[in-house]
């Protein structure tokens, strides 16, 4: 992308897609007999020219961002993408195209360029596209059960959040602050020659910042971001609860309320530990993991290798492949992770960003085992691959990121279960003789087929014969992620249970975002390899 | 709607800039038509296209600024997004770094970012071309999986203090990973262009396939400090973390690798090897990019390292006003001057040594010293003698750009080259680096 250059990703008042629109436009949404009438238009437009099967997809995906530093508002947007994509089969073969123009000769014209290209491809081909069977739901619809719609919340009481944030952060002794909240309605209708109309209303926020500290002396200089997930849903996420906190440990943890004025207490305090913290010596420790960033090592080294996709390796030019081949799952016995690694797929868990009605291919969503006692059990997977693993239905994993996207297989929220016996965090310490206890996603990293990891953290504290005695720097581990999980030991209870999870999941070519959520309680494993990351230059 | 002439661009905008009401007035318009086939287990997984076109409008009062956005170009829609600009400008707080726009530029001669050829691709040319490397992998029992895009666009500039700046461009882009049937090699190339006429799909899919089928049975070589030898497209994904840590005033914040103790910056500090000569040229032949930024700078030939030493950082006018240094702006592409060897000749030279083709989920460690981590894949050799003895397993490394390029041996020859990572186009030499740190190996193949 030679046209768009190094600083693309700086551009200051630039929104990410969309037309900018009032407040008042995105709160009023399209007339549902209006969609029908259009998705009838393309649906009909396939079939004359020939295709078998014909999905379309009519998004309006609403996107309001407000960033601030300092005393200052950096960009407000609120932007709205509106469009038609139509997706056929034809001569056994997938073909697509999408327009933004929505009248009805519009509408027809790309309908007839998707079953063009369809054809046009089949010659390409070495099998036909299979479809795993799918009944037409009729009429029906589906929303994101919010207590709070985010974008009914006036602007000026987002901006006065987070210029309060940062005022905190300078009270604190803050040399830089970041503060940003991030809200995403997609108002999606699905209708297919299934028989299916499909109209959702799915909410998401992320409220996070980074707080920076400099020592100009020594030029050094620590940050730390925010502990808060983003979740599926509304403004109430951002009004605390006590009961939705857990604390006694060195971090104030959240489950579905977010204290963002707290948090950013906690973290001013927190990096000026990381300024004095000791660099960590390699070696073998235990790891207490928190779901603010085991979450992370659940979506990169479970999530990803259990994407059917990925697998048959329709991802092999870029996300790359997996290790968790077909045979592994024939044999019933891979021995993935310890008998305390259970993890579900889900897109129904309210609260977070997988929960969805129905997917992108009109399949209503559910939930299913992937590793059952330590053992692969199953993937992810959608309509044109189910049959490889003698499915009778996709289990609506299938995902666009955009009218204009072409749908295909995403992950779920993919989580681990929390341990039956009851244990808290605090408890679970008691027993670590030397360890790190890690909160916060910091930098990742994993190879193509998900073998081998580095994860490090925005805190790393020194476990002591059960006790927290510091914090630790340059801490990160590194491990093949078959010992890994094999190294899990214990798991707190539900009581302990929290979503983490990423607006930005990228797969395909050209590249889509995803939101998914990870679960899990806090957990332990034993006998981790953790290198120190400290480097000195000149 | 096919992309617009300089004179339809001109006509577009003088138009929406006469509904201004606004102090100031500035709009950017961009469209570009692009069109993609992506493959897979030797079949067509997607494929498709599309047409884009937005005009965005910033309006002013004092310090007070509102951005609209949209794709619609009729009359009523025009004067519509001017206005609601206006509203937004109204609403907005004051904004203490607000700019005022910039008035007429001298920018240098236009630079031959666009190509016929490239503009004129369709889905038969794409579907010609990825015909030709699933035949060149089928006959050799290899698996493909690839990607070729393509795009012709435009972005135009137009402001209510007369400036008008416009640039056309096409992009083609063709990566492809082959693998054996048995899943034990795999091989990958990538190429990008702005004139798809120098494309060949076949001869990129020859390397990834020869690649594929020499790295079969690897052997684990232990982790450690090793010299190695990256491919451009290695040095690229390394490289750019460099390029993006370049901006004046993350390094006068004290919270970059450009900062140093005191509150000072790594400008005019011998930084690197002293043959490491890094720069941008809008003109060159071989990368050609825009000669206006987005905000309507001029884009010039800048030497960014020279010598090993750090010349200019990159800064948005109201920081290089703040400060009184230069105002660049970010550069469209990056250059790094070259040797004369081929990566043959460098290979022949080396007695003992890793070739690396590719490295992948390249993520910062450490802002301070720009430490990263990432893995190799899709081809690493063992070096001896000379010559390449066998493949090896791939490693996971823990490496910054700035320790490497203090850890130079030598520099090959220079080639157009694209981050797999960032999906920017470069020129850069492969490298010869001592001590380069592989920490941990990985099965992945």
């Amino acid at each position: 992308m030679t046209g768009v250059g190094l600083g693309a990703t700086m551009i200051p008042n630039m929104p990410a897609f969309g037309k900018i629109i009032s407040v008042e436009e995105s709160l009023t949404p399209v007339d549902v007999a209006l969609k029908k009438k259009m998705a009838d238009v393309a649906l009909n437009a396939a079939k004359s020219k020939g295709a078998t099967y014909a999905d379309v997809r009519i998004g309006r995906y609403l996107n309001q961002v407000v960033a601030t530093r300092e005393t200052r508002v950096e960009n407000i947007s609120n932007s709205e993408s509106y469009g038609l994509g139509v997706r056929v089969i034809a001569n056994g073969s997938w073909g697509f195209a999408a327009t933004n123009n929505l009248d009805n000769a519009s509408i027809a014209k790309a309908a007839e360029a998707a079953v063009a290209i369809a054809k046009g491809n089949s010659k390409l081909m070495e099998e036909p596209v299979q479809l795993a069977p799918q009944k037409g739901y009729g009429e029906v619809s589906w929303k994101t059960p919010i207590e709070i719609n985010a974008f009914e919340v006036p602007i000026k009481d987002k901006v006065d959040l987070l210029l309060k944030v940062n005022s905190e952060a300078m009270k604190g002794g803050a040399k830089y602050i970041n503060s940003n909240l991030f809200m995403i309605n997609e108002q999606k209708y699905f209708a297919s020659t299934d028989g299916s109309y499909i109209d959702q209303d799915i909410h998401r926020i992320w409220p996070t910042f980074t707080l920076t500290k400099t020592d100009s002396a020594s030029g050094k200089f620590e940050t730390r971001n925010a502990l808060s997930a983003p979740m599926g849903m509304g403004f109430e996420y951002l009004n605390p609860k006590d009961s939705e906190k857990i604390k006694g440990g060195p971090v104030t943890m959240y489950k579905k309320r977010y204290d963002i004025l707290e948090d950013v207490r906690e973290a001013a305090v927190h990096v000026d530990e990381k300024l004095k913290a000791k660099p960590i010596a390699p070696g073998k420790y235990d790891l207490v993991l928190d779901p603010s960033h085991l979450f992370l090592t659940i979506h990169e080294s479970v999530g990803h290798p259990t994407e059917l996709d990925r697998v048959l390796g329709y991802e092999a030019n870029y996300a790359g492949t997996s290790f968790l081949t077909l045979d592994k799952w024939e044999s019933k016995k891979f021995n993935f992770g310890s008998k305390e690694v259970n993890i579900l797929a889900d897109k129904t868990e309210t609260g977070s960003l997988g929960a969805v009605g129905y997917d992108d291919e009109g399949v209503k969503c559910g939930n299913w085992d992937i590793i059952k006692d330590g053992i692969l059990v199953n993937y992810q997977t959608i309509r044109d691959q189910a049959h490889i693993l003698g499915l009778k239905a996709s289990q609506g994993c299938c995902y666009a990121d955009s009218w204009d996207s072409i749908q295909f297989q995403r992950m779920p929220n993919v989580s681990l279960a929390p341990g039956n016996a009851a244990l808290s965090a605090a408890d679970m310490v008691k027993n670590v003789e030397k360890g790190i206890y890690m909160f916060g996603r910091n930098s990742y990293s994993i190879d193509q087929q998900r073998y081998n990891f580095q994860f490090s953290a925005q805190l790393a504290y020194e476990i002591k014969e059960g006790k927290i005695v510091g914090m630790f720097k340059d801490a990160a581990y590194q491990a093949n992620t078959q010992e890994f999980w094999n190294s899990c030991v214990q798991r707190c209870d539900k009581n302990d249970y929290r979503l983490g999870g990423t607006f930005s999941d990228g797969k395909g070519q050209p590249g889509q975002a995803s939101a998914v959520s990870h679960g899990s309680a806090t957990t332990r494993f034993n006998g981790v390899n953790v290198i120190n990351t400290g480097r000195r230059l000149g | 709607m096919p992309i617009l002439t300089q004179e339809q661009a001109k006509a577009l905008l003088t138009k929406t800039l006469s509904y201004s009401k606004a102090e100031q007035c500035e709009i950017n318009l961009s469209g570009a038509d692009s069109g993609n086939i992506r493959y897979a287990r030797n079949s067509v997984s997607t494929s498709g296209g599309t047409s884009t076109n937005s005009l965005v409008v910033t309006s002013a009062f004092g310090k007070k600024s509102g951005t609209a956005t949209i794709n619609e170009f009729d009359d009523a829609s025009l004067e519509k997004v001017v206005r609601r600009s206006e509203e937004l400008a109204k609403l907005a707080p004051e904004n203490p770094e607000f700019m005022p726009f910039l008035g007429p530029q001298k920018y240098g001669p236009e630079s031959p970012t666009f190509s016929e050829s490239t503009a004129k691709m369709g889905a038969k040319e794409r579907a010609d071309a990825v015909q030709a490397s699933l035949e060149q992998a089928k006959a050799n029992k290899l698996t493909a999986a690839g990607f070729l895009s393509n795009s012709a666009g435009i972005s135009a500039l137009m402001n209510s203090k007369g400036l008008f700046a416009y640039n056309k461009y096409t992009n083609v882009a063709f990566n492809i990973t082959v693998k054996t049937e048995d899943g034990k090699g795999s091989g990958y190339a990538t190429k990008g262009y702005n004139d798809f006429t120098k494309l060949n799909a076949e001869a990129a899919t020859a390397i990834a396939a020869k690649k594929a089928l020499s790295s079969v049975a690897a052997r684990a070589v232990e982790p450690g400090k090793y010299t190695v030898i990256l491919e451009p497209t290695a040095v690229a994904v390394m490289l750019e973390n460099l390029f993006f840590d370049m901006d004046a005033r993350r390094a006068d914040e004290g919270r970059s690798s450009m900062s140093k103790p005191g509150g000072k910056t790594k400008m005019g500090e011998q930084l690197l090897d002293e043959r490491v000569n890094i720069y941008s040229d809008p003109w060159h032949p071989e990368l050609p990019t825009a000669v206006w930024s987005g905000d309507g700078r001029p884009q010039e030939k800048v030497n960014w390292i020279e010598k090993g030493i750090v010349k200019n950082l990159y800064a948005s006018r109201y920081w290089a006003q703040k400060t009184g240094i230069k105002s660049i702006p970010t550069p469209g592409g990056a250059i790094m001057q070259g040797g004369t060897k081929s990566l043959e000749e460098l290979i022949k030279g080396t007695e003992k040594g890793i070739l690396v083709t590719r490295l992948w989920y390249i993520r910062p460690v450490d802002p301070q010293t720009l430490l990263l981590t990432g893995l190799t894949r899709d081809g690493t050799f063992y070096i001896e003698n000379g010559e390449i003895k066998f493949p090896v397993k791939n490693f996971r490394f823990n490496e910054s750009p700035i320790i490497m390029l203090n850890n130079l041996e030598e520099l090959g020859k220079s080639e157009r080259t694209v981050s797999a990572e960032s999906n920017i186009n470069y020129i850069l030499p492969p490298l010869k680096i001592r001590d380069f740190t592989f920490t941990s190996l990985s099965d992945a193949i």
